[in-house]
This record gives C-alpha cells, sequence and structure tokens, in this order.
C-alpha cells in the first residue's frame, strides 16, 4: 500500500512539475509574440508595405525645343517597338519565324535578337524591332494569337526634325550611365533619357519635368493586385533658344564640302543665332541605338563628325588675334591712328629673323593699314613694344581665354598665355621672340570660334561684355551688360581697319564684300600654320597649299560682323585645313551675314 | 479480472451530463477560429479549405463523443492489441511506401489521410499507461523495469525517423520522455541518456537529410538564405510582426493574400491568424490552449485509477507539444519541422487524432471515480 502510495505521489509530484513547465513554455510564447507584434511590430509593417507595394515611375514627356521663331528642333515621337519575353514562347525560333511574315527582319537583327535573348533573363523583354510604322503594329495585333510572348510597346523617342542640322547644338538624350545615377534618383527608372550634351544637357532640369508615380499592390509574384494611388507625371518645360534654323541651316550649308565651324551672335545681347559645326551627323541615328557600321564611319572620318568644333576645337587665331593687340596697342597709348611702322618684309630680332606674309613689305603702314593689309611686321613691332601682359589682358577682357560659362561638354578655354603661365607651364622665362609671334595671334595663343565670335561682338558692340546666351534676353537682362574699359574712339579705328579689309581695294577679304541696301561687312581674316616650315624648305621655296596633304593645309579664319555703321550680327568662322582665310573662310562668312542681314533676325 | 463491482456502471445519459462542456467549448472555438482563418486564407471563401475542415471537425466532433462515451474498460483491455496493430500498420506503409505507392506514408480514406505514424502516438500512450499502471514503483527504478517498453517506444519512432518525418519521431519521443518521468523513472537517468544523446548528435547529422540539415541552419540564421529556405521564416516574421496589436483586420491580411505567406493554411496559419487579428487573436488561440491543457492536468488529478492518469498526462502532454513546437516554429523559435497547429492547420490527420486524444481524454474524466486494475485497491 505504501508502495503504491509513494507511486501515485511521484506521478502527482512531477506532473505537477509537468504542467508547471507547459504552462511557463506558453507564456514564453506569449512574451515572444508581444515582442514580434508590439515591440518590433512597427519594423515589420514598414517591411510588409515594402513587400506589397510596389512603386512605378512615370516618366514624363520631354519638354519640346523651339528655336526663335517656333520652328520645332527637338520634339518627342511615338515610337511602338515590338518586345519579345522568352519564357511566354514556347517556340522562339518559330515565334520569330511568324513575325518575320508580318515585319521583315535582317539576318542581322534576327541574330541580334536571338543574342539578346540569350544575354538576358527568360523574363525580360528583349526588342525586336522598334519604329514599327501603324501597319506594322496592326497587323502585329491581328496576328497576337500566332506570336506568343510577342507584345508591342508605346514609348517616346526624342526626335530633330532638322537632323543634322543641329546635331552638335541641341545634344542628344541618352541613358543614364553609372555615374550619373549616383546624383539623379531618376536614374533607375528603366526606359529614362537624360540630357547628355548641348542644350539637352544644359536645360535638363526645365526639359525633364517632373516623374509621377503609380503606387501598385503586387502579389509574391509580382502581379499587380490593384492601384493604389497615382499621381502624374507633370511634363517638362519647352525651351525657346535664340538661333535662327533658317540661318542656322544656311550657315552649315556655306560650308560646302569644308570641314570647321562657324557662330552668329547678336552683338547687343550674345544671344547665339547659329551655331555649326561641319561635318554634322544625324543624331536621330542615336535615338534607336546606332547601327555598328554608322558608328564606326562616324568614328573614323578623319573630319571628326562627332565633335563640336566651335566649343571644343582650340584653333590659333592667327590674324584675326590682331584686332586684339592692335585694340591693346591702341588702350596702352603705344599707338595712335597716326603712328605708321615700315614693313621691309622681315625683322630682326637678337638672331632669329620674323617674315611678313608680304616678302616684298608693305612699305609704312599705320593701323588702319596694317589690319587692311594684315602686316605682319607692324604687329610684331607694337606687340614687341606692348609686351605680353598687355595683350593677354585685352585678350582676356574680350572674352579669350574663358569658356564663357557655355556649360557644353568638352568647352575648350583655349590659351591666352603669359609670363606666369610659361613660367607654370614650362618653368622657364618668357622670351621675347614668343611675344613677336604672339602679336600675329600664332605660338601658344589658342582660341575657339564661338571666343572669337564673342571678342568680335565686344568690340564691335562698343566694348559691352556680352557673353553667348541660348536664350532672348530680356530688356532687364541687356541693361545690366557691363561696359567693358575701351575707349569708343579707339574701337571705331580697329573697325575702320575691318572695314578696309572687306571693303577697300588691296584689303585681304574684299572679294567677300557685298552691299546690301547700304549694309556691308567689315571683318579680318587668319592663316594659321599647322605644320612648321623648316629652314630648308624656306630656302628652297615653301611648298603651296594645295600640294600639302589635307591634314597639313593651312587653318583659314574670318571674324566678321555687318552692318558696318550699326553692327548687329557678329560671325566667326573657322575652316579646317581650309589653306586661307582670304579665300575660304571670308566667302562663307560673308553668305552667312548677308542671309542674317536678308532675314533681319 | 479488471472488473470492478465498487461503481456501478453509468448510463449513456449520464455520461453526457458528466461531460466537461467547458473543454469541449474550448475546443469548439478552436476549431470555428481555425475555420474562419481558413476562410479568409482562401480569399474570403469557403473553397478550398474551409468547406472541407469544417466538414471533418464534425466529422471528428461526433468521433470524440462516441470515444468519450465508450467504455472506460474497454481502452485498458486493448491497449497492448491497439499498440501493436498499429505497429503492423506503421511497418506496412514503411514497406509499402517504399515499394509500390511512391513514398505515401498513409492511407487515403478519402476524408483524411490515414497516417499510422499519428495513431502510433495515441497507441503508445495507452501502451505505456497499461505496461507502468501493472508495474509497481519498484519495478520502474530498475532497469530491467522500463527496458521493455523503451524498446517498445524506440522502434516505432525509429521507423517514423525512416520515413523521414523527424517531428512525429522527436514529439513520440518527447511523449515517452515525459511519460518515463511522471511515472517515476529517476532523474539519473534521464541525465544519463540526455547527455549521451548529445555527445551522439554530430554523429546524428550525418544521418539528417540534406533539407533537414538546411532547415536547422537556416532557423539558426535565415538571413542566410533569404529567397531560399530562410524566404518562409522571414516572410513567416513580417506577417506576424506586421499584425500589430489589433491585427489588420479579417481579410485584411496582406502578406498572406498576396502569397507572400508560405503554407499559410497548413504550418504557418498562425503567422496569418496574427497578421489578420494581431497579438490579441494570437494571444487568446494560445489562451484557450492553455486552458484545454491545464483542464487536462486538472483531469489527470481526480482520475482515481493509475492509468486514466497517465493516459490523460500522455495525450495531453501530446496535445501541448503540438501547440508549443508549432507555434515556437512560427515565431522563429524552433527550427520548421513541419508540425501542424491542432485544430486550425488545414488537413484531416492531425484532426482525427488530436479529436480522438481529446474523446479518451473525456471518457477518462467521465469516469475518474472508477478503479481500474489491482494497484488502486486497498490490500
Amino acid at each position: 500500500m505504501n508502495r503504491d502510495n509513494d507511486k501515485g505521489k511521484i506521478l502527482l509530484g512531477r506532473t505537477l512539475i509537468v504542467a508547471f513547465s507547459c504552462f511557463c513554455l506558453l507564456m514564453v510564447l506569449v512574451a515572444r509574440l508581444y515582442y514580434l507584434e508590439v515591440i518590433e511590430g512597427e519594423k515589420y509593417k514598414v517591411l510588409s508595405d515594402e513587400n506589397r507595394i510596389a512603386t512605378r515611375v512615370i516618366i514624363p514627356s520631354r519638354g519640346l525645343i523651339y528655336d526663335r521663331n517656333g520652328e520645332v528642333l527637338a520634339m518627342n515621337k511615338q515610337n511602338f517597338q515590338a518586345l519579345i519575353i522568352a519564357e511566354q514562347t514556347p517556340d522562339i525560333a518559330q515565334t520569330l519565324e511568324q513575325f518575320k511574315k508580318i515585319v521583315p527582319l535582317t539576318d542581322k537583327e534576327e541574330k541580334k535578337v536571338l543574342q539578346d535573348i540569350r544575354n538576358n533573363r527568360r523574363f525580360m523583354p528583349v526588342k525586336i524591332k522598334d519604329g514599327l510604322s501603324w501597319n506594322d503594329v496592326s497587323s502585329l495585333q491581328l496576328h497576337a494569337p500566332e506570336l506568343p510572348g510577342i507584345f508591342i510597346d508605346e514609348g517616346l523617342n526624342r526626335y530633330y526634325p532638322m537632323g543634322s542640322y543641329f546635331a552638335h547644338f541641341l545634344g542628344y538624350v541618352g541613358s543614364v550611365n553609372a555615374q550619373e545615377a549616383q546624383s539623379d534618383p531618376m536614374a533607375l527608372v528603366p526606359g529614362f533619357k537624360l540630357g547628355k550634351s548641348g542644350i539637352e544637357k544644359v536645360f535638363e532640369k526645365q526639359l525633364r519635368g517632373k516623374n509621377g508615380n503609380i503606387k501598385l499592390e503586387v502579389n509574391a509574384f509580382g502581379r499587380v493586385v490593384k492601384e493604389i494611388e497615382r499621381q502624374a507625371a507633370e511634363e517638362g518645360k519647352s525651351v525657346v533658344l535664340s538661333v535662327d534654323w533658317r540661318l542656322q541651316k544656311a550657315s552649315q550649308d556655306a560650308f560646302g564640302p569644308n570641314s570647321g565651324a562657324a557662330v552668329v551672335l547678336d552683338v547687343h545681347s550674345g544671344e547665339i543665332l547659329a551655331f555649326v559645326s561641319v561635318p554634322s551627323f544625324d543624331p536621330n541615328l542615336f535615338v534607336g541605338g546606332i547601327s555598328n557600321r554608322d558608328w564606326s564611319a562616324l568614328i573614323q572620318n578623319e573630319r571628326h563628325p562627332l565633335t563640336n568644333k566651335a566649343v571644343s576645337g582650340a584653333y590659333s587665331p592667327g590674324s584675326t588675334f590682331k584686332i586684339v593687340v592692335a585694340l591693346a596697342a591702341l588702350e596702352a597709348g603705344i599707338i595712335n591712328e597716326n603712328t605708321t611702322v615700315d614693313c621691309l618684309g622681315a625683322m630682326e630680332l637678337g638672331s632669329h629673323k620674323f617674315h611678313c606674309w608680304k616678302h616684298s613689305g608693305h612699305g609704312p603702314l599705320n593701323v588702319v593699314g596694317a589690319l587692311k593689309h594684315s602686316c605682319d611686321i607692324f604687329f610684331y613691332d607694337i606687340a614687341l613694344k606692348l609686351g605680353i601682359e598687355k595683350i593677354a589682358e585685352m585678350a582676356r577682357i574680350l572674352g579669350l581665354g574663358s569658356d564663357l560659362g557655355i556649360g557644353f561638354n568638352n568647352t575648350s578655354k583655349g590659351l591666352i598665355p603669359d609670363k606666369q603661365w610659361k613660367e607654370n607651364r614650362f618653368k622657364s622665362k618668357w622670351l621675347q621672340g614668343e611675344t613677336v609671334i604672339a602679336g600675329i595671334g600664332q605660338g601658344y595663343v589658342l582660341t575657339t570660334p564661338l571666343q572669337l565670335a564673342t571678342m568680335l561682338a565686344r568690340v564691335v558692340n562698343g566694348g559691352y561684355e556680352i557673353s553667348p546666351k541660348f536664350q532672348k534676353l530680356s530688356l532687364k537682362e541687356k541693361a545690366k551688360i557691363k561696359k567693358l574699359p575701351i575707349h569708343m574712339k579707339n574701337i571705331e579705328i580697329v573697325k575702320q581697319g575691318m572695314f578696309e579689309v572687306v571693303n577697300a581695294l588691296g584689303g585681304t577679304a574684299s572679294k567677300a564684300k557685298f552691299d546690301i541696301n547700304g549694309m556691308k561687312m567689315g571683318g579680318k581674316t587668319g592663316t594659321t600654320q599647322v605644320r612648321r616650315i623648316s629652314m630648308k624648305e624656306r630656302k628652297t621655296g615653301i611648298i603651296r597649299d594645295e600640294n600639302l596633304p589635307w591634314k597639313l593645309r593651312n587653318h583659314a579664319l574670318f571674324v566678321g560682323y555687318a552692318p558696318h555703321d550699326q553692327p548687329k550680327y557678329a560671325v566667326a568662322v573657322v575652316v579646317e585645313h581650309g589653306s586661307s582665310g582670304s579665300a575660304v573662310a571670308a566667302p562663307i562668312a560673308s553668305k552667312i551675314l548677308q542671309e542674317a542681314l536678308k532675314l533681319g533676325i | 479480472m479488471y472488473h470492478s463491482n465498487f461503481s456501478r456502471r453509468l448510463s449513456l445519459k449520464e455520461k453526457f451530463y458528466r461531460l466537461n462542456f467547458a473543454y469541449i467549448l474550448c475546443i469548439v472555438l478552436l476549431a470555428f477560429i481555425g475555420i474562419l482563418t481558413l476562410y479568409s486564407a482562401g480569399g474570403a471563401s469557403m473553397v478550398p479549405w474551409a468547406r472541407n475542415q469544417l466538414i471533418r471537425f464534425v466529422f471528428c466532433f461526433g468521433l470524440m463523443i462516441v470515444l468519450a462515451v465508450m467504455d472506460v474498460k474497454i481502452y485498458l483491455k486493448y491497449s497492448y492489441l491497439a499498440y501493436f496493430a498499429v505497429l503492423l500498420l506503421l511497418i506496412g506503409v514503411e514497406i509499402f511506401g517504399h515499394v509500390g505507392m511512391g513514398a505515401q506514408r498513409w492511407i487515403d480514406l478519402k476524408l483524411f489521410k490515414l497516417q499510422p505514424s499519428e495513431l502510433m502516438k495515441i497507441s503508445m500512450v495507452l501502451f505505456l499507461a497499461k505496461y507502468f499502471h501493472a508495474s509497481s514503483l519498484h519495478q520502474i527504478r530498475t532497469i530491467k523495469g522500463i527496458i521493455a517498453p523503451l524498446l517498445m517506444a524506440l522502434f516505432p519512432a525509429l521507423l517514423i525517423i525512416l520515413q523521414p518525418d523527424l517531428g512525429t519521431a522527436l514529439m513520440l519521443l518527447f511523449t515517452t520522455v515525459v511519460i518515463f518521468f511522471v511515472v517515476g523513472v529517476q532523474i539519473w537517468k534521464f541525465l544519463i541518456v540526455g547527455s549521451s544523446v548529445l555527445a551522439l548528435a554530430p554523429i546524428a547529422w550525418h544521418f539528417l537529410h540534406d533539407y533537414q540539415k538546411n532547415r536547422v541552419l537556416t532557423f539558426l540564421n535565415p538571413e542566410r538564405d533569404p529567397l531560399g529556405s530562410g524566404y518562409h521564416i522571414i516572410q513567416a516574421k513580417i506577417a506576424l510582426g506586421s499584425g500589430g496589436v489589433f491585427g489588420k483586420g479579417f481579410l485584411n491580411g496582406t502578406q498572406s493574400y498576396l502569397n507572400f505567406l508560405p503554407e499559410k493554411h497548413t504550418d504557418f496559419i498562425f503567422t496569418m491568424l496574427c497578421e489578420e487579428f494581431g497579438m490579441v487573436g494570437g494571444g487568446f488561440v494560445i489562451l484557450l490552449n492553455l486552458i484545454l491543457i491545464i483542464y487536462g492536468y486538472m483531469f489527470a488529478y481526480r482520475i482515481t485509477s493509475y492509468y486514466g492518469k497517465l493516459v490523460v498526462i500522455g495525450l495531453n502532454t501530446n496535445y501541448f507539444m503540438y501547440v508549443f513546437i508549432n507555434i515556437a516554429m512560427v515565431l522563429g523559435m524552433l527550427p520548421v519541422v513541419g508540425i501542424p497547429l491542432p485544430l486550425i492547420s488545414y488537413g484531416g490527420t492531425v484532426m482525427l487524432s488530436v479529436m480522438a486524444s481529446f474523446g479518451i481524454i473525456l471518457c477518462m474524466d467521465i469516469n475518474h471515480h472508477v478503479n481500474l486494475g489491482r494497484q488502486s485497491f486497498n490490500d
């Protein structure tokens, strides 16, 4: 009996332990539940929403770009493209075969599609063909049952109706690269394109607009269950530019087969009226992805069609720089309109002999005559008297050696050398000979076509500090333009020189002169050596430019303005390896200015 | 020889009258919550789950009442027989499962899938209860006295491990351990066995299937493989945690109806319940289970017969294991072992076995005054 009692007692005692343990363990569960749901509840709520809600960004349509007359320069074109999702197609080859019956594909295109399918994950849409016509789209939709996994996607593509005429100026849009992605929240949106260069980049903020978004509830497989919230996208704002498409077209056409750049400015405001870099290319080729053939043709072209020569091309200004030197000398009081220098065809400095382009010499010339004939000796002489610092100072006042705040990619600042620069660059002293050749815009001096146009505009507008502008200036903005410390009297002297260059007998650009209702052009030619002429060649006779390969011929420059009496337009023309400023560059500038005057912009 | 003439037989009506209605109410409430949750899991629909579950519950409820009003002596009488019959069944499906049925370990009864391993949990308790009912404390405290039941418990557990159903096997072993503990096997024996098991654990690790190893490793660090096996645990935690105090509301559980929640109608149903009903709902389910379990131990206390006490303690502990392992698993406190939440998870097998357990427990309670066998006599 005792034993049975003990058995019962032990059972009772141990059962109590078990029951109590069960109770405690269940309480642990309650505590854990409390911890997860109450203490950490907020955290899991966020995670649950992250699971549940997928945000799709709506890309706003990009703002349009107009010229000053309201002509569309950049627009958005509806683009239909056929996409294929590999995992929704039982037999890719057969589906593509069916597709080809409706929309033909080249072997190359088909190969690319198959390659893309292989390289992408099976649920990713792969582009078969874009730029489909309405006709193609409707037949494809009609045959949809035979085309499993193929669907039509409608998007907007940038389109430049003027084609090659505005390629460099407008720039282009493209997908975001890794570097841009870090600073741009839009970067992660597939299909988003942003301005990569030119106006598209400078006005990116305005053109882009504000993206909208759709909040969607999605299930674990990513399938959309319902729409929770929608915020419409705000369209990009349009941009109206100061360029005139007619002048732009005429300017580009004026170059013919030549390579180079031209910039036309309104001298009173700095508004860019035309901005040309040739040869150009069709920016629409890039929109849907450029073909390999087109790309290598552009890349291998020795005339560099992709380079924006108007801002990226840094050229020796040559004799066009004489405008700067003359003005500097007049301002410094080293010369006046009557000071003459006798040109004997060469000048000796130490052991070195500096030649005038006219070996027989010009005889005695004042500053107007020196500009008209582009006499080198005159400018050697006054450059020596001025010194490089004074020349550099005037050059900078006129906008050379600066990027002018244009904001384009690869904008060159050019180069205005001085003693300090040489010290920093070469760790050596400035030589007087270097001042001499700087006096005719050779040596270290480098300028871009945009700078040259700006320089000329600042001179002929009476010495106002205009800068190149993309858009029309308001009167208030025009009133804010500062006067430069240059005397009107001296400007008139230089202008007289430039007038004679074109209009006087014996002027270097007299063949380019015109007279439209009394409106005439003034300007300055420039021809700059690309190669070094050796002493040996000098002795045996300099090889004529026409007989040299294109790459070694001289650059031809001309800066011009019109009308002479009341200057309105300034143009800078650089013709790469164009041989002669007077024979090649001046006629182009003349055509451009005539067109501007006729248009009366 | 086991007949007792000291207590008179109860009429059927009296037996009904003696049913513990509070206990039954808890069972019905839990099943009701289960069906409600399955309705939500089915996308506010009685199909595919809620209706089936309701039918099963009604059937099982009937079975429970039948088992409850049966003559208590029959259980004692057939305890051994039941054990061996189930053991044969277990061996049978083990063999046929290997040979012809594509690793299938159940017998299809249309409404239910009969898993012998589930039945074994009950018959094992009955077997051990009868065995220890007949043993004296002295016998229990000798090795010789416990070696037979130990082997009888280990053999089916081994068969179940081979199936492989680690979860069920472990539950069977735990229940066995608890019974051995309450009948008075010395603590030091547990310590010896326990420490040798720990020592052998690294070796056992080698015999685990890859998916079982994965489950353990993933349990230890769910972030190890967030899209693979850890996905379930992470998503379950999100579902559960995002419920907050009062839940997202009935039919509003985003994790579950957007299919982020795996196994939301079976093993992970508790997370769905907590997502929709919050801490309050989850806590209520735990509370109901706590009441059931405490009731069970109270029954055991007032039952006169040693057999009856042991049966109730064994079955009650077994039920507790289900509840604890399942909830601890979905709360991320135990590895995912594939144990459903009884009465709530969708599925017939476990419903059948726990409702049968409740029936037997109720029967023992109805007959709590009945003396069974000589151990209860004052001799």
